[in-house]
């Protein structure tokens, strides 16, 4: 059955660049972040294949030693403050959970638009700190080094600053329209897990962002006013530095992947066509996620002085981590195990993010163990382990989540065949990236230099080979989703045959979401029970 | 929720009755408020670690302050909060000149907070009680007296701004009030704001021991 | 409108005065305390009263007591997560050099602030200049 896109949603409704920056539909906010965020994806991205073009050889090709220090540090800043903690919440979050509990929007509208131009502001800070003179210190700020640089270390303090407001802003908001903008007759445990999972994350965001906030400022004051806090030379302590921002950003490597692993329980349940296996587990997983990485942040800082107490008792609450992320493993393959599973390309994003994220967090276990992390800190063996995570993670559920509410947000369906190369091509050049970055790790390859001895030369070409393949991978899905906003073919309202309830409105949905006040009439993975009546299956599978 | 209820003019389009909207602006508050507390949360770490470092010098470097202004403060805080409370009280009544006598009592308290805030700061400026780098004064035995009064400057400071603001807030609900844009009916923005203004005083009642009762 | 009336809690006016006046009468004994000398026991009386007090404004001005629950558990929420914060910092910053007595040793140096106020001290100042350096190269980035 041939399907069109209906005569008034959402994006026709109202136009003019005036309605776009006025709006107050959560939809289009998310389109807003999809435009800032994928830009800054951009800008990362293009920081890191500058990166790996100069480690093809241990001589000097592009950069020297600053430049390469300057180089890593906004590559870092950018991908975590600009992109991975926005990229779901903001664009996903914003599109999909209003409409997943029924709600005509977010508990406060104008709240979440104010989020976005907070957001717009500290993109601003960062790109003039770019322009004037750039940040050597890492994306850690870590002290005393950023208190002495003469970097713009003041401008992206005030950039990551900004931002964190931004993200409190949208935990806030995202709490309220949990709690109480449920359709009537949606329990809790009717929610979606992906809604459980921003859930989660919106807690941490509102729990941890504000601390991070503070260390910014007391680092800005420690260098203009030197109050002492933090600087050596002032009597301060640079460890109690590290203390303050890993209460934050251990928690905020949570707001990174919750809501990654929410999107890949849609994706399993639907794509196998069958009730996800062990719901609750999923859903308290999420919250045990979320506070059992408020108790280890001491593991980043083995080595950096902190009491032998303190990183034994750091070192042990690690591992609690692995049983709530294993639990949710263990229970998307008993998802799929006899289940009738369609290959479409948001399963293969699915099905990547499980392989790598798998090798991400059982590294993870080993620089947990103290005595392990004391021998590979610093080394390509932690960057290969955070990139596993974070990539072969978060990144493969965000391309695993635009593609299977793309139809959904834009109304139209993009190139299968391309979409499944891109993925073998990113799948691929991921590992080649980064597979032998754990090896050049275990054998003593420390990371941040721009040179290296003659040995890793091979490993670091063939690295940087993969860095090429997966820049080709992201061309080709920004070219085709491109591509398919404006000449895809209409997709209608349920290409997927799935039973959360944004797939009962129309794609694209109309401005207020829902005609009248939405009724719950099933669960969200009644695979079971249900066959949605607007599920007709026009994409083939493999 | 009757039909005679169903869209007053605060009403917004997404909620489906006005309970629901007062209920979600208060939850949003307390996170707000949650969020407040984590933020001071960072200071009071601050204080708190270098407190059981020097203990000593934080015990000579408190007696520097002044008690009594400090308590005349306390008490005028809570003096405050009192009024604020009465003020969504007396809105509960729909007795709306009461609540901006209330509200007024408020904004008064905490204006005399600032003023002596004011006093005692520029004591300290002139002495030289400073933080961080700027600390001239001599006298205060012990390692690191600056220390001290960066932690003192910075919650104290921190703590002013939130009055500061409380005192906008305030000021905009009195002129909203006489306006007659709230009713029993709907409060909500007073409402807010008290917890706010609590909130702030909260904070305060830690303050004002840590740091002028033992240092 | 009648369960929003229920919900709404107009409390008596004498509990306001009455929680408003032992407020001030806690303010009252917690400064007379002060000017006694309890030894270790100062700070815990000291935060005892302003827990007590602390816990009446959020019980009656802030109506915790008659609202919904869980704006309760949002705010000791709160303070167990800032709970969490202080107490595992200080696992760090308490117990430093339990077994190698330099690690403790860099920090809690006298400022440099302080150093050009006096000269004759020249020992102590060189004593001070290689713990900084110490401290550097100890702190030097390390995170994952």
């Amino acid at each position: 059955m041939e399907h069109t896109i209906p005569e008034k949603h959402y994006l026709n409704e109202a136009t003019g660049w005036k309605s776009w920056l006025m709006t107050l539909d959560h939809k289009r906010i998310g389109i807003l972040y999809m435009i800032m965020v994928m830009f800054s994806f951009f800008l990362g991205g293009v920081f890191a294949l500058l990166l790996r073009w100069e480690l093809i050889s241990p001589d000097k090709i592009l950069m020297g030693p600053e430049m390469y220090n300057q180089a890593f540090s906004l590559h870092g800043i950018i991908m975590i403050f600009l992109f991975i903690i926005p990229s779901i919440p903001a664009i996903l979050g914003n599109f999909v959970m209003p409409l997943m509990i029924g709600a005509k929007d977010v508990a406060f509208p104008r709240l979440n638009l104010a989020s976005w131009y907070i957001y717009v502001i500290g993109f601003c800070f960062a790109v003039y700190a770019l322009f004037t003179g750039g940040i050597d210190t890492g994306w850690t700020f870590y002290t005393p080094y950023s208190n002495e640089t003469t970097t713009a270390v003041i401008p992206i303090l005030t950039a990551a600053f900004v931002l964190g407001f931004s993200s409190i802003f949208t935990g806030l908001n995202f709490i309220v329209t949990i709690h109480k903008l449920r359709a009537p007759g949606m329990t809790w445990f009717q929610l979606p897990l992906f809604v459980w999972a921003i859930y989660a994350t919106a807690l941490i965001q509102v729990l941890a962002t504000p601390v991070l906030g503070i260390t910014l400022a007391l680092l800005m004051l420690e260098r203009v006013v030197g109050i002492g806090i933090f600087d050596p030379a002032m009597g301060g302590d640079p460890v109690l530095f590290q203390h303050f921002f890993w209460f934050y950003s251990h928690p905020a490597v949570y707001i990174m992947i919750l809501p990654g692993m929410g999107i890949i329980s849609e994706l399993i349940a639907t794509f196998s066509h069958r009730r996800i296996f062990g719901y609750k587990f999923i859903a308290f997983s999420s919250l045990g996620i979320a506070f059992t990485g408020f108790l280890v942040w001491g593991h980043h800082m083995f080595v950096s002085g902190q009491s032998d107490l303190a990183a034994v008792i750091f070192s042990f609450l690690t591992f609690f981590v692995g049983i709530p992320s294993g639990i949710k493993i263990l229970n998307w393959m008993a998802t799929m195990y006899k289940g009738s599973i369609s290959l479409d390309t948001p399963m293969l994003w699915a099905l990547s993010f499980l392989i790598l994220f798998s090798i991400g967090g059982f590294t993870g276990i080993v620089l947990g163990t103290l005595s392990i992390d004391v021998h590979l800190h610093d080394t390509y063996f932690v960057v290969s382990h955070f990139h596993y995570v974070m990539v072969g993670g978060t990144v493969m559920a965000i391309f695993g989540g635009l593609h299977y509410w793309w139809p959904k947000i834009w109304g139209r369906m993009y190139n299968e065949t391309l979409a499944r190369i891109a993925v073998v091509l990113i799948f691929v050049g991921f590992n080649v990236t980064f597979f032998v970055q754990f090896i050049m790790g275990t054998q003593g390859m420390p990371r941040r230099y721009y040179t290296y001895l003659p040995q890793f030369q091979g490993m670091h070409g063939f690295s940087s080979i993969g860095a090429l393949i997966m820049g080709v991978g992201f061309l080709l899905i920004g070219i085709y989703l491109i591509h398919a906003i404006f000449k895809g073919k209409p997709a209608g309202p349920n290409p997927w045959r799935a039973l959360t309830m944004e797939w009962e409105t129309p794609s694209p949905p109309r401005a207020g979401n829902f005609e009248g006040a939405q009724r719950l009439t099933h669960g969200p993975y009644d695979y079971d029970k249900v066959v949605p009546e607007n599920a007709l299956k026009q994409y083939k599978t493999l | 929720m009757n039909q005679t209820t169903a869209h007053p003019a605060h009403l917004q389009h997404h909620f489906t009755d006005a309970h629901q909207q007062a209920e979600s602006a208060k939850l949003g508050l307390w996170i707000f408020l949650l969020t407040e507390v984590l933020l001071f949360g960072g200071l009071f770490c601050f204080y708190a670690i270098y407190r059981s470092w020097n203990p000593d010098m934080f015990h000579n470097a408190h007696a520097f302050l002044n008690v009594w202004m400090g308590a005349t403060n306390t008490v005028v805080l809570i003096v405050s909060s009192l009024t604020m409370a009465l003020a969504i009280r007396s809105m509960q009544l729909g007795r709306r000149k009461h609540t901006i006598v209330f509200l007024s009592g408020t904004v008064f308290l905490a204006c005399v907070f600032m003023v002596i805030k004011y006093f005692e700061y520029s004591h300290k400026i002139h002495l030289g009680q400073l933080p961080g780098k700027w600390y001239f004064f001599e006298g205060i035995a012990g390692t690191n007296p600056h220390i001290f009064f960066s932690a003192y400057f910075l919650m104290t400071g921190l703590h002013g701004f939130h009055v500061l603001g409380g005192i906008a807030v305030i000021t905009w609900l009195i002129i909203k009030t006489s306006r007659g844009s709230f009713s029993p009916e709907y409060y909500t923005p007073i409402e807010m704001t008290g917890l706010y203004w609590h909130l702030v005083d909260l904070i305060w009642i830690f303050l004002f021991p840590l740091f002028y009762l033992i240092g | 409108m009648k369960d929003d009336a229920a919900q709404r809690h107009i409390l008596p006016l004498n509990l306001y005065l009455a929680v408003g006046s032992g407020l001030l009468v806690l303010t009252v004994i917690t400064v007379a305390v002060a000017q006694m000398d309890f030894g270790q026991m100062n700070l815990l009386i000291a935060m005892g009263i302003a827990v007590v007090k602390a816990t009446l404004v959020a019980m009656f001005f802030m109506h915790l007591k008659y609202d919904n629950r869980i704006y309760m558990l949002v705010f000791v929420g709160s303070l167990l997560f800032l709970g969490v914060f202080i107490i595992f910092t200080m696992f760090d910053t308490l117990r430093r050099g339990d077994i190698y007595e330099e690690i403790a040793e860099p920090y809690q140096k006298e400022a440099v602030i302080y150093r050009t106020a006096e000269t004759g001290t020249a020992s102590s100042h060189a004593a001070a200049d290689s713990s900084h350096n110490a401290a550097e190269t100890e702190t030097e980035t390390s995170d994952h």
